[in-house]
């Protein structure tokens, strides 16, 4: 009885829920707000109206003929929150297989059916930055997806308008998989920078004999052979054209620093520095030469590699104008992004708008997306967040988020239950005391199990 | 005369070196400094007796002396806290503060013995009063702690500790509890691919392993009552505390049916016990309430427990058990970020809880449940002068905390994360030496 329970409200969900064989685009209007546009200030009283998927127009007295109305007087609406370093929506997360993979796509594991999604989006973030994880000093490439949740194609929720990007790690991650775990290099920082340098030099020699082969090949009756195609060197070759930004594991100043000279060597500036617990302490460096940082609000002492952390890291970045963002690597983190962002005004006073920034504005930068998204603008495309107070309030409730137009989560109108697939062999559904997934080393924690201790706790 | 001058520089001339040999260093220690304080003009946030506007706090001897309108400073050092806010210390009711440095290096991991039956580990031994954590948890106005052990069934005994002190006896703030990790029918985690079989058959033999060592308990001390010389037998002794009701068990459980066993199992036994963790406590608030054990919960900042579970189910539960009746203690369950009580009890409070029973959770409830009700948990002259001065509300982010007090020591508001920022906000050299 209670499995045909079960199979019934899997039938009913999917039901409910409308089949979405395209990217959906909605139109709304929502009327009386204080709009937080992060770049044009906080306006009053104030509607936003959504035209197919795109801001038409933002002002005071606005009207629209078939257009859904929301009236938001009294409440906040913002951008929709961008997280730069996310696991959610993936089936994997580790190719933990040699330190460089950079030919892997995290586009071909992304999991449309993780109520992860959902949880995002009832915490008003819109796009997340799905990435590989930090086992392998340059790692796979990662995917920039839009929460359209309730789609069963998982090309749906790519944002297919956003660049390319990479991920790499230094530090102890990389050096613990491959070094202690498979005695091969890297097992120390100077390992992890040569393996990258090497790479780099590699990649670069590549090129060469493409780049030999097509000038042969242009010299009449030449029947050169082409080089060996390599998606790991050719990806590298994106890199190093500036094709791919980079997002960068690490903690300590001296990786990162590490790192900055080696990308200044190829002139690579592409490059996000993420987690980067140690970053205030070279953020002059990170400043000048890099695509910013982005940090957690308050981690640390989890490893030893963050113990000399600070959770002031994101004021002391901002305010020496390094471009900051907040993310979440944690599922469950990512619902309340814009609470992290609201620390960053206990820990160092950041104002309003420099604190909303680390969610928005900042993050779109850094993944390249900052023309199409993260502040309220005509033109942009619609991804909003109603909030019930203040978003950075530790009482503010978001009550409505939109992708596109579309509405995804209506704190008033959703379901408890809203998963997209059940398993029609699940008699009893498994309850979970805590949550492991979505981390940074999701898949590669039986490299520490010989260790004699228990890291799934915190293992990013 | 002369000759006078010149046994002075002579004199002093001798004297120089001792003088170079002590060593000269920039910038001061600021130590926690005991003392007579009145803290003026504030509004008092007493917890138990409402709020006074304009209030004054006058602190001797570690306790607090008188609270109200007008209290003459005598020779107290009088701290201006004009438009600032006085809240009691905030109790964290469980996590591993003070019993691990660094997460993932075992040598500072110091909550977890070898055993399944170790109720006799005792947490109070193992806390390292100059973790670095201590300093950084405190200036945010969590005051006090519960440090938990973790392991197997009966892991050891919990100790509440004040954060301020340099031995754990300087620190204990005058309860312990022996823990019992109540058998589960839950995963442990995503990770955890047990199948419901054996999920089920792990569920059984630990509630009939969990019997047979309380029954060895009970035997244990019925054996001794009757004047028994027993071979040394140190689990036994401990736990035989629980059998007595000298001490508590701090039942840890968490799905909604282990709730259930575990109130009739602490019925049936006659214990005293206190439910920690209790994440499912919404499925079974009334039972909960009809039982009357109050309840340890938290992270309140957590994932839901099924993913068929509304997205803020474990924001809502402190709220609704506390609406049942139940009353309700918040806890972090962190080490070095239990910073983050405060917003754990903001969260509670946003989303069903309100604020006024959120604060209770972190503070008379808490003390309530921990037996020190007389000396903790609210501002009232007589008890403890534990206790902060801070902008506003302590649970909004934006607020900043000014002052805080523990026994009476003024802490410093200082710790590493803040000299990395006062060292690294504007560095020197910066970009170009």
């Amino acid at each position: 009885m209670k499995k045909l329970n079960y199979i019934l409200a899997a039938f009913l969900v999917m039901v409910w829920m409308p089949s979405k064989g395209q990217t959906q685009k909605g139109s709304v209007l929502i009327k009386n707000a204080t709009v937080i546009t992060i770049t044009q200030g906080d306006l009053e009283d104030t509607d936003v109206l959504v035209e197919n998927g795109i801001i038409k127009k933002i002002g005071k007295g606005l009207t629209a003929n078939n257009v859904t109305t929301v009236d938001a007087k009294g409440k906040y609406v913002m951008p929709g929150i961008i997280d730069a370093h996310s696991h959610v929506a993936l089936d994997a997360v580790n190719e933990a297989t040699a330190p460089i993979t950079s030919e892997v796509q995290m586009a071909d594991v992304v999991d449309p059916y993780d109520i992860g999604i959902y949880r995002a989006l009832a915490g008003g973030v819109t796009i997340s930055h799905a990435m590989h994880g930090s086992a392998n000093a340059i790692g796979g490439q990662n995917i920039t997806l839009k929460h359209r949740y309730g789609t069963f194609n998982p090309e749906d929720l790519y944002m297919k308008e956003a660049p390319r990007t990479i991920k790499f790690a230094l530090g102890e991650n990389p050096t613990r998989v491959h070094g202690r775990g498979k005695n091969i290099q890297p097992r120390t920082r100077m390992g992890v920078e040569a393996i990258i340098r090497n790479g780099f030099n590699e990649a670069l020699q590549y090129k060469k004999g493409w780049e030999n082969y097509q000038n042969e090949s242009k010299q009449k009756g030449a029947t050169p052979i082409p080089p060996k195609y390599d998606g790991r060197l050719q990806t590298l070759v994106d890199i190093l054209d500036g094709k791919v930004i980079i997002h960068c594991h690490s903690y300590r100043a001296d990786e990162i620093y590490a790192l900055i000279n080696t990308c200044r060597d190829f002139g690579i500036t592409n490059i996000v520095f993420s987690h980067v617990n140690e970053g205030f302490k070279v953020a002059p460096e990170l400043a000048e030469y890099t695509m910013g940082a982005s940090v957690f609000a308050d981690w640390w002492a989890y490893k030893f590699e963050v113990y000399y952390s600070t959770a002031y890291n994101a004021a002391i970045l901002t305010e020496n104008g390094v471009i900051t963002s907040i993310n979440s690597d944690s599922g469950e983190l990512i619902r309340h992004l814009y609470h992290e962002a609201g620390k960053t005004q206990r820990y160092g006073q950041l104002s309003d708008q420099q604190a909303l920034e680390l969610i928005t504005i900042n993050p779109a930068k850094q993944l390249g997306i900052a023309d199409k998204v993260g502040s309220i603008e005509e033109g942009k495309q619609g991804d909003l967040v109603i909030f019930n107070d203040h978003p950075l309030s530790v009482y503010a409730i978001p009550q409505m988020t939109f992708v596109d137009g579309v509405k995804y989560f209506d704190i008033e109108e959703d379901q408890n239950d809203m998963r997209i697939s059940v398993s029609a062999m699940e008699t009893v559904e498994p309850i979970f005391l805590k949550e492991h997934d979505h981390s940074c080393m999701h898949g590669v924690d039986f490299f520490f199990t010989n260790f004699g201790r228990n890291l799934f706790e915190h293992s990013h | 005369m002369k000759k006078y001058k010149a046994i002075i520089y002579t004199m002093a001339m001798a004297l120089l070196p001792l003088l170079s040999q002590a060593q000269q260093f920039d910038g001061e220690f600021i130590k926690p400094r005991n003392g007579k304080f009145l803290l003026q003009n504030a509004t008092v946030v007493t917890v138990t007796k409402g709020n006074i506007e304009k209030g004054s706090v006058l602190i001797v001897n570690g306790k607090i002396e008188a609270v109200g309108k007008d209290v003459p400073a005598g020779d107290a050092e009088v701290i201006d806290c004009t438009g600032q806010f006085i809240y009691p210390g905030l109790f964290d009711g469980g996590g591993k503060l003070g019993l691990v440095e660094v997460n993932s290096v075992p040598e500072t991991q110091d909550f977890s013995e070898i055993g399944n039956v170790t109720p006799n580990m005792q947490a109070l031994v193992a806390i390292n009063p100059n973790s670095e954590a201590i300093p950084v948890t405190r200036v945010s106005g969590v005051t006090t702690t519960l440090a938990n052990p973790a392991g197997g069934i009966f892991p050891g005994t919990a100790a509440l500790i004040n954060l301020n002190g340099y031995t754990p006896d300087q620190m204990y703030a005058g309860f312990k509890g022996i823990i019992l990790n109540f058998p589960t029918s839950a995963r442990r985690s995503t990770w955890d691919r047990r199948s419901d079989e054996e999920v089920k058959k792990d569920a059984e033999k630990a509630q009939k392993d969990l019997n047979d060592i309380w029954g060895r308990a009970v035997k244990y001390h019925e054996l001794k009552a009757a004047g028994g010389e027993l071979k040394f037998y140190p689990e036994m002794e401990q736990l035989a505390k629980a059998v007595t009701g000298e001490l508590p068990l701090l039942v840890e459980v968490n799905a909604a049916t282990d709730i259930e066993v575990a109130i009739k199992w602490i019925e049936e036994k006659g214990v005293k016990a206190i439910l920690t963790g209790v994440a499912e406590g919404w499925r079974v608030a009334d039972k909960i309430a009809a039982s009357g054990l109050p309840v340890i919960t938290g992270p309140v900042l957590s994932i839901p427990t099924r993913q068929s579970d509304r997205y803020d189910a474990a924001y809502t539960n402190p709220g609704k058990m506390a609406k049942a009746g139940v009353k309700v203690v918040i806890r972090s369950n962190d080490t070095e970020n239990t910073r983050n009580l405060p917003f754990n009890a903001g969260f509670a409070a946003a989303y069903g809880m309100g604020k006024e029973e959120a604060l209770k959770a972190v503070t008379i409830n808490a003390a309530e449940v921990f037996g020190i009700a007389d000396r903790r948990g609210s501002i009232e002259a007589g008890k403890d002068a534990t206790l902060f001065v801070s902008s506003g509300d302590p649970f909004e982010t934006r607020t900043q905390i000014y002052h805080v007090f523990i026994d009476g020591y003024r802490v410093p508001m200082s710790n590493r994360h803040i000299k990395l920022y006062q060292e690294f906000l504007e560095r020197s050299p910066g970009l170009e030496k």
